[in-house]
């Protein structure tokens, strides 16, 4: 017994307290924290943005040449690894940035983008054509009509979908190490490297990212609840 | 009589099926046109061409003088002249009573929100629903939310009313208090093209009646012919079924 208690001490004291490695992993934890939520908020607009182009242009016919352009974006993004895009990224297109954090942020929240784009795309698709018509036929122009009138009913099929993508991306996050990112992955990394000692540096990151990710999803949870409430109470 | 809406050679394909062939239709100004059919027959293409929701193939829809078939930057200031009413309402469930009366005209600042709101509670005056103002439409009966469908194209003050089967999707004791909607807007002089299978409404309120079967209006006349003394022996036999 003494000995486990001892050992456990022990590799408490040389993961954490000697030379402040603690410092290594709130390091770590706040580039995660920086990368994730930055990158979320580009995802969001960039998604947005190219997912309402998208249905006007299939609406009405116009902007023919952005439409595909945003296409080619969806496609090369989904259809790559995020290492990749991420390693072309801080090496090839944004080497004159020399900082690996922002240019985390930048690929993934371009990254996010492309998954976001087909998500808010669903969403609206959700809506029934006939609020569209409607909108359409008392001389809202396309654009008002989706902003006003489509956009506001599909935000409940969005949001689930959105909060699965975000989970997805807290967890994506970890491999920003091979841009030289210190983050929390790379943390618990660096900290096994130098100690020699995995049980505990790797555990505890993985216990980190655990309830990160189940903290979000609850918080998602009741989100979609209170939704679900004011469906009930003030639609259809 | 002033006309509204000429239709012009018009045809409407979806891929390889013939919708409407060759349609050539004028309507004057205060006419009531209620057009009948069997289902499949292109009455609500038709009427869903009048305001370009469905692009014709080819033909020309005049409204009020202007060519609006290719008038794609102008057909917005267009279709708030023409005022439309779908089988299935069509209200906005995420905004009120209110807020689907006023959303267009304030937003296409036709009218500022005081006015507009002064306007919406005079129409739902008009048709006793004045307590519904702020309900959402879901809290609302079948009967109801056809009936506010239809104040929400009269605030936009239409020159015409199209109306898609509006009370098709309704329960048999909701369909009296839409029809006696239509027939007050009839009154007053609205003009006002109606696809629908109440007879009833169509003898009592049309000024013509169109029979429409394969793509082509069959037969048109003035209700009491139309119902008595049907020529084309299509009509007749689709009468014989219906009556």
């Amino acid at each position: 017994m003494r000995e486990v208690t001892d050992w456990l001490v022990h590799q408490f004291n040389i993961t954490f307290v000697v030379s402040n490695r603690y410092r290594l992993f709130i390091e770590g934890f706040r580039n995660t924290i920086i990368i994730a939520l930055c990158a979320a908020v580009i995802g969001i607009f960039i998604g947005s943005v190219v997912a309402m182009v998208r249905v006007y242009c299939a609406q009405t016919g116009r902007l023919k040449i952005i439409d595909i352009l945003f296409g080619a974006y969806l496609a090369i993004f989904r259809g790559t690894p995020i290492v990749v895009q991420l390693l072309i990224m801080y090496y090839i297109i944004l080497q004159s940035l020399h900082n690996a954090l922002l240019v985390a942020v930048i690929a993934f929240g371009i990254n996010s983008g492309a998954y976001v784009a087909e998500i808010v795309r669903a969403g609206i698709l959700s809506v029934d054509i006939g609020q569209t018509e409607a909108g359409r036929s008392l001389g809202l122009p396309a654009f008002r009509t989706l902003i006003l009138i489509v956009l506001p009913q599909a935000i409940k099929n969005i949001l689930p979908a959105l909060g699965n993508e975000f989970v997805i991306l807290i967890k994506e996050t970890s491999v920003a190490s091979f841009i030289t990112v210190r983050d929390l992955a790379r943390a618990g990394a660096n900290v096994r490297a130098t100690t020699m000692e995995p049980y505990f540096s790797l555990i505890f990151v993985a216990l980190v990212y655990f309830c990160l990710v189940f903290g979000v999803t609850k918080l998602l949870r009741i989100l979609e609840r209170r939704l679900a409430k004011s469906d009930r109470n003030n639609s259809r | 009589m002033t006309e509204i809406i000429a239709v012009k050679n018009l045809w409407k394909n979806f891929g390889d099926n013939q919708v409407l062939k060759n349609i050539d239709y004028i309507i004057n100004q205060g006419e009531k046109i209620v057009v009948v059919g069997p289902s499949g027959s292109g009455k609500s293409t038709f009427l869903r061409c009048l305001n370009l929701l469905e692009t014709p193939t080819s033909g020309k829809i005049i409204f009020e003088g202007e060519d609006i078939t290719n008038a794609s930057k102008r057909l917005n200031k267009i279709r708030r002249k023409m005022g439309m009413v779908f089988q299935n309402f069509n209200l906005f469930p995420h905004l009120t009573v209110r807020g689907n009366i006023i959303l267009a005209p304030v937003n296409l600042k036709l009218m500022n929100r005081d006015e507009a709101n002064k306007r919406a509670d005079k129409l739902l005056a008009r048709i006793g629903l004045s307590d519904k103002a702020e309900t959402y439409p879901n809290m609302l009966s079948g009967g109801q939310k056809q009936r506010i469908a239809i104040l929400r194209s009269l605030a936009m003050n239409p020159d015409i009313m199209l109306f898609d089967e509006p009370t098709s999707s309704l329960d048999p004791e909701m369909i009296g208090e839409v029809l006696a909607l239509m027939k007050d807007l009839a009154s007053e002089g609205m003009t006002m093209v109606v696809v629908t299978h109440e007879m009833g409404f169509a003898r009592e309120v049309a000024t013509k009646v169109l029979f429409m079967d394969g793509g082509r209006i069959l037969e048109e006349a003035a209700p009491e012919e139309f119902f008595t003394a049907p020529k084309h022996p299509r009509l007749a036999d689709f009468l014989s079924k219906v009556l």
